[in-house]
């Protein structure tokens, strides 16, 4: 598969828990081959759940999607177990981390190779790379995850999901409970992955300011439906965007937006009207 | 007090700390379950009533030992994998009384199937060990209850020496930790769960055996998942060592309350005296001696 070739795309998705609340009605994103897409929205908006849906991890939750569609390098996710996804590239970060809490750095690490059902000389090869992007995670290989900090956490799950040689990788909040500067330190990495080995990268992100410095394009949702989708780098200078769908105070003394600055992209502006 | 006997003391102890070893057998098998899956197994009494019937019947029917011993041990494992086939899995995401009832109702067509295959009289079970007590240090030690705690010794470091180190011994324990993670890491579920209910299945042979040799091979063996019980209070429900030392306990008290308590009660104290201490258990430390430490920085 080429760069830049469509490796993802998720259509009309609505889905619901317990059969009565609706999470989505109605997300639609693509992403290419290589690219990073940050998921963007309050809390609520139904980021999760459309990772969850990506992952086909929703039915575990008491989820089900009741329309619309997943496509994953032309497997259909939606009739493809998890364990299957994994071993075809497709692997997820969960929110809140979710390490094996009693279990060392180390065999953390090693499950993400039994996941993908690698040899004895793969998973070692792998861990050597997993300890060359996270050099921290080598010295901490002895330790209880449950006791290593936040950061540590988050990198080894993130280095759980490596091990697996994911091609596109799904993170749900990295950048929850940390501290700005592991944050970035996190991002950058992960950014590298994405220059030096074309892994593509979805994430679901509240803190748009980083998602979007990091980001190629991002898709923004509202209450379950995906209302707006655009370069990064166009977002990033959109105020009014990130006033209204973020929750963030950025919007200048100017009063309130005026339409002509939603009016080219007209489902926002609907949403606004 | 004056003239207090502490070889009879000692003698007592060690009797109780021994008949609590076979408890831990039995909880052993309830914890391999609970641990993976977060179902209480109450059909454990009933795997253990199926594989004693079938071993007795087998060698009744004039197998050899060990033939009988191969033949019962792959059954059982059969029916572990197939329970959890059948009904365990279908039931996938179930609030847990859901699954609680499914292995209550489970325990009967196990017991029900055992007895219209084999029949419903009474077996003696003879493994080849004389039950002669020897003595040590002016201690009198039942030589079976020796064996049984050198098997159930012997089982425990094979479980543990198996998810120590081996690949699916891990996925094991990842699975126990965190269900959630362990699926999205692409885990294969079912096969791990295929192999506890096996695993289980052979712990329910080597419990039915040993209890079986001692109780006679009968419908009520499989009471003794009610023994298990308290153990799994005090212990843990997720802990196999907890299952150890609560078993020797659980043991080792009912047997000193018997002797040194029972007759102000007037005897007989033996049979109800675990729940009581499990009921006390419970009001003080919920999750038991060793249950789910909970790892997390604060």
């Amino acid at each position: 598969m080429s760069q830049g070739e469509i490796q993802l795309v998720v259509d009309r998705l609505e889905a619901v828990y317990n059969h009565a609340i609706v999470a989505l009605h109605g997300v639609s994103l693509t992403i290419r081959r290589g690219e990073i897409l940050a998921l963007l929205g309050a809390n609520g908006a139904g980021k999760s759940t459309t990772l969850k849906s990506i992952s086909n991890l929703l039915q575990a939750e008491r989820g089900q999607i009741t329309r619309g569609s997943i496509h994953f390098e032309g497997i259909d996710v939606l009739r493809t177990r998890p364990s299957d996804l994994v071993r075809h590239g497709l692997v997820q970060v969960l929110e809140g981390r979710h390490c094996f809490r009693a279990l060392n750095v180390e065999e953390n690490l090693v499950t993400g190779g039994l996941g993908r059902g690698s040899s004895r000389v793969e998973i070692v090869q792998d861990l050597e790379r997993v300890y060359s992007i996270f050099p921290g995670l080598k010295a901490k290989r002895r330790e209880t995850s449950g006791l290593t900090s936040g950061g540590e956490q988050q990198m080894t799950a993130i280095g759980r999901a490596l091990m697996s040689r994911p091609r596109l990788l799904v993170l749900d909040e990295p950048s929850m409970g940390l501290a700005p500067l592991i944050i970035r330190d996190i991002f950058r990495k992960l950014k590298s992955l994405n220059e030096s080995e074309g892994l593509s990268i979805l994430l679901a992100e509240q803190n748009s300011t980083v998602a979007l410095q990091y980001a190629d394009r991002a898709t923004v949702l509202e209450n379950g439906v995906a209302v707006l989708e655009g370069a990064a780098e166009v977002l990033r200078n959109r105020d009014d965007v990130r006033a209204f769908y973020l929750g963030e105070r950025t919007v200048s003394d100017e009063g309130s937006v005026s339409a002509d600055r939603a009016v080219d992209n007209p489902r926002a502006f609907e949403t606004i009207a | 007090m004056l003239d207090f006997d502490y070889s009879f003391l000692a003698e007592v102890l060690v009797g109780g700390l021994l008949s609590g070893v076979m408890y831990s057998l039995v909880a052993i098998g309830f914890v391999l379950i609970y641990k993976t899956s977060g179902v209480l197994n109450f059909a454990q009494g009933a795997m253990l009533l199926f594989a004693a019937l079938t071993f007795v019947s087998l060698v009744e029917r004039g197998a050899p030992f060990a033939l009988a011993l191969l033949i019962t041990f792959a059954i059982m494992v059969a029916l572990g994998m197939a329970i959890e086939r059948v009904v365990l899995r279908p039931l996938v995401n179930k609030p847990p009384i859901t699954l609680f009832m499914a292995t209550l109702g489970l325990s009967y067509v196990i017991e029900g199937a055992a007895q219209l295959a084999w029949g419903t009289q009474v077996h003696g079970l003879d493994l080849g060990i004389d039950d002669t007590p020897f003595e040590v240090a002016g201690i009198l030690i039942s030589k079976f209850d020796l064996f049984a705690a050198a098997v159930a010794a012997t089982m425990v470091a094979f479980l543990t020496a198996f998810f120590r180190y081996t690949r699916i011994g891990l996925a094991f324990r990842a699975v126990a930790d965190d269900q959630f993670a362990a699926f999205a890491v692409g885990l294969k579920l079912p096969r791990i769960w295929a192999t506890v209910w096996a695993a289980a299945g052979a712990v329910a042979l080597v419990a039915g055996l040993l209890w079986g040799a001692r109780l006679g091979v009968q419908f009520s063996l499989s009471l003794v998942v009610l023994k298990a019980l308290p153990v799994l209070v005090l212990g843990g429900f997720d802990s196999i060592l907890g299952a150890i030392v609560a078993g020797l306990l659980i043991g080792a008290t009912e047997k000193l309350a018997e002797v040194y308590i029972g007759p102000f009660f007037g005897g007989g104290i033996e049979s109800w005296f675990a729940y009581l201490v499990a009921l006390a258990f419970l009001l003080v430390r919920p999750a038991g001696l060793f249950g789910q430490k909970i790892v997390e920085r604060a």
